[in-house]
């Protein structure tokens, strides 16, 4: 053997360190943050996700050089997200699918099971990645706005103050954005195996409700009906909620508690029914 | 490793019954080092892959208790995933990303810090055969490469027990040959006790060093494969008559020699039989040729052929059932 060539050394035992539970988690949820933003994928996968974040974030530069011409901001942050609540869907709708349904599709989530990783861990790695994917989506262009209002403004001191103001609410109703929309997403793509339907579902779940909305809004003309019935379309309720919340529109929103603790609620349950949904999904 | 352990399905489908079998790594590979081969046969639906989702923690047993790598998979069950492999039975994996990348992921998720996953995925790739091709897309692989990722994705995190589920199938006899040498090489020379499942005795009693048989959901049988086919052997011989005897008795009494080979080896404590045209001898000690070459010296008869004759398992299994 000692002829100086590299020679094959056989196996090799590892002995160095192991992680547990955690690092698995951490693990799927970097890979899921990753997948989200199409890296890692191919080339398709990074062109639809780049092309919405491209708009989105093109709109906040156009809606930031308008704002900085004339001495009023043209909407609020929160009002800037609630408008971008259509892109945001449609970026869940390949995202999500790609996370959930992929894996049973293909069964590889018999492998992430065989591993130092529990069923409501895959879950929730899973959702908390989207969850943050689609906020920095969001949120990003939110503090790019800020940038440009903070730095065009022309009345010192306190026009930073407000921006900072609509900037941090902005940044909140983001978050509420990508908690309600992600984890409502995720639940429908979960359900099914196939992935073209589970983005069809997912786009279905948020446009079936519209239409009630809207009839509500012409039928009863009353304010708090339109927002009880706004509840059956989570970006409807969204936007009564950040109306409620920052203000920013002359609608006088008669159920603003309520709409809170919709919101809450959904978020709850759709994760509750998501982790008893990989409970029983088989692996 | 198991006690008493049975699995009732809902909708009273009882898949394990009180199964205790030990299945220990040194008294599997019959060294004092780890390793060895240990294959879990059975008919389809015996019981196989729900005992290695029982192993796996994946599933808690109805009822009885199971111990893995000295752990109990029901309590414990990201400790002993963490140490066990699992390669399963069906097809399981994307078609979108490469080999290297799908098992560098699997690695960390196994535990590795991210350099050794990249490191050992590369390695155990190569180990199962997968050179420049681990680079490709899983979807472009024949089923024989996508077995070995499979395999490769259950032993890139170096676990203590890799179970294998039905690792051949799909392949043909050529890649059925060089999996089993590969399982082979992975019980003996990487020093990991490796369970394989399958449901064709025939072909995986000879890289096994223990058999577990399971039916119904019962134990049959389990034991080392050579004391299952210890004191089995037997000679085989085949005599022909004298030249000077009479030929036309070869032609149609060919047995004369035989049987009175038959009485010889009876009367001096052999339990020779007729088996045919041989004469089939219970082979115990090097002293059992002796006795047959000095009987047949006696008779002076030609010897024509002295085998020993290997029985396999499944004989056994078939005369224990």
């Amino acid at each position: 053997m000692r002829t100086g060539v590299i020679h094959d050394l056989g196996y090799q035992r590892y002995t160095g360190p192991r992680f547990g539970r955690g690092y698995a988690f951490r693990t799927l949820y970097s890979h899921t943050l990753r997948t989200s933003f199409g890296l890692g994928r191919g080339v398709k996968a990074k062109i639809f996700s780049w092309t919405i974040i491209g708009i989105i974030t093109l709109v906040a530069v156009v809606l930031t050089d308008i704002g900085s011409q004339s001495s009023e901001p043209v909407m609020t942050s929160p009002m800037f997200v609630d408008n971008m609540a259509t892109l945001t869907i449609l970026l869940l709708a390949a995202v999500a699918p790609e996370l959930t349904s992929r894996d049973q599709q293909t069964r590889v989530l018999g492998l992430y099971l065989a591993r130092p990783m529990r069923r409501e861990d895959y879950a929730l790695a899973r959702l908390a990645g989207a969850v943050t994917a689609i906020f920095l989506v969001l949120a990003g262009p939110v503090t790019l706005m800020f940038a440009g209002a903070a730095l065009s403004t022309d009345k010192g001191a306190s026009g930073v103050g407000d921006a900072a103001v609509d900037w941090l609410q902005g940044v909140a109703h983001s978050a509420t954005h990508a908690l309600v929309l992600g984890s409502i997403s995720l639940l429908a793509a979960a359900l099914i195996r196939r992935r073209a339907i589970a983005a069809a579902a997912v786009v279905a779940v948020f446009l079936v409700g519209l239409p009630a909305v809207g009839v509500a809004a012409e039928l009863s003309g009353s304010q708090g009906a339109t927002e009880l019935v706004s509840m059956v379309a989570p970006v409807a309720a969204l936007s009564y909620l950040d109306t409620w919340l920052y203000g920013g529109s002359d609608l006088d929103i008669v159920h603003g508690p309520w709409l809170l603790l919709y919101v809450v609620a959904v978020i709850a349950a759709c994760t509750a029914l998501l982790v008893i949904r990989y409970r029983k999904v088989p692996a | 490793m198991t006690r008493s352990l049975a699995k009732q399905y809902d909708g009273g489908v009882r898949a394990l019954d009180d199964l205790s079998v030990t299945i220990d790594s040194a008294a599997v590979s019959g060294r004092e080092t780890p390793g060895g081969v240990v294959g879990l046969v059975g008919a389809n639906g015996a019981g196989k892959s729900t005992f290695l989702k029982i192993v796996l923690g994946l599933m808690p047993p109805t009822s009885g208790s199971i111990q893995v790598l000295g752990l109990d998979p029901t309590v414990d069950g990201e400790l002993v995933r963490a140490r066990v492999g699992y390669m399963p039975e069906y097809d399981c994996l994307p078609p979108d990303i490469s080999a290297s990348e799908l098992v560098t992921h699997f690695g960390r998720i196994s535990g590795l810090p991210k350099a050794t996953a990249r490191e050992r995925a590369s390695e155990t790739l190569r180990h199962v055969g997968l050179y420049e091709e681990r680079y490709r897309q899983i979807g472009g692989y024949s089923t024989g490469m996508k077995q070995r990722v499979k395999l490769a994705q259950a032993l890139v995190h170096d676990p203590d027990l890799l179970l294998l589920d039905e690792p051949t199938n799909g392949l043909d006899p050529a890649g059925r040959d060089a999996m089993l040498d590969l399982v082979r090489r992975i019980g003996t020379e990487f020093g990991i006790t490796v369970v394989i499942c399958s449901h064709l005795l025939g072909e995986i009693e000879r890289i096994c060093d223990y058999l577990v048989a399971l039916d119904g959901g019962r134990l049959l049988r389990a034991d080392r494969v050579d004391t299952m086919t210890a004191g089995q052997d037997e000679l085989v011989i085949e005599v022909d008559e004298p030249a000077d005897s009479d030929p036309t008795d070869a032609e149609g009494r060919a047995g004369d020699g035989a049987d009175a080979l038959v009485e010889l080896l009876r009367s001096r404590g052999l339990d020779a039989a007729r088996d045919g045209r041989s004469v089939v001898v219970p082979l115990h000690d090097p002293s059992t040729y002796d006795l047959i070459l000095d009987a047949v010296a006696d008779l002076q008869l030609a010897l024509h052929r002295l085998d020993q004759r290997r029985h396999r398992v499944a004989e056994l299994f078939a005369n224990a059932s």
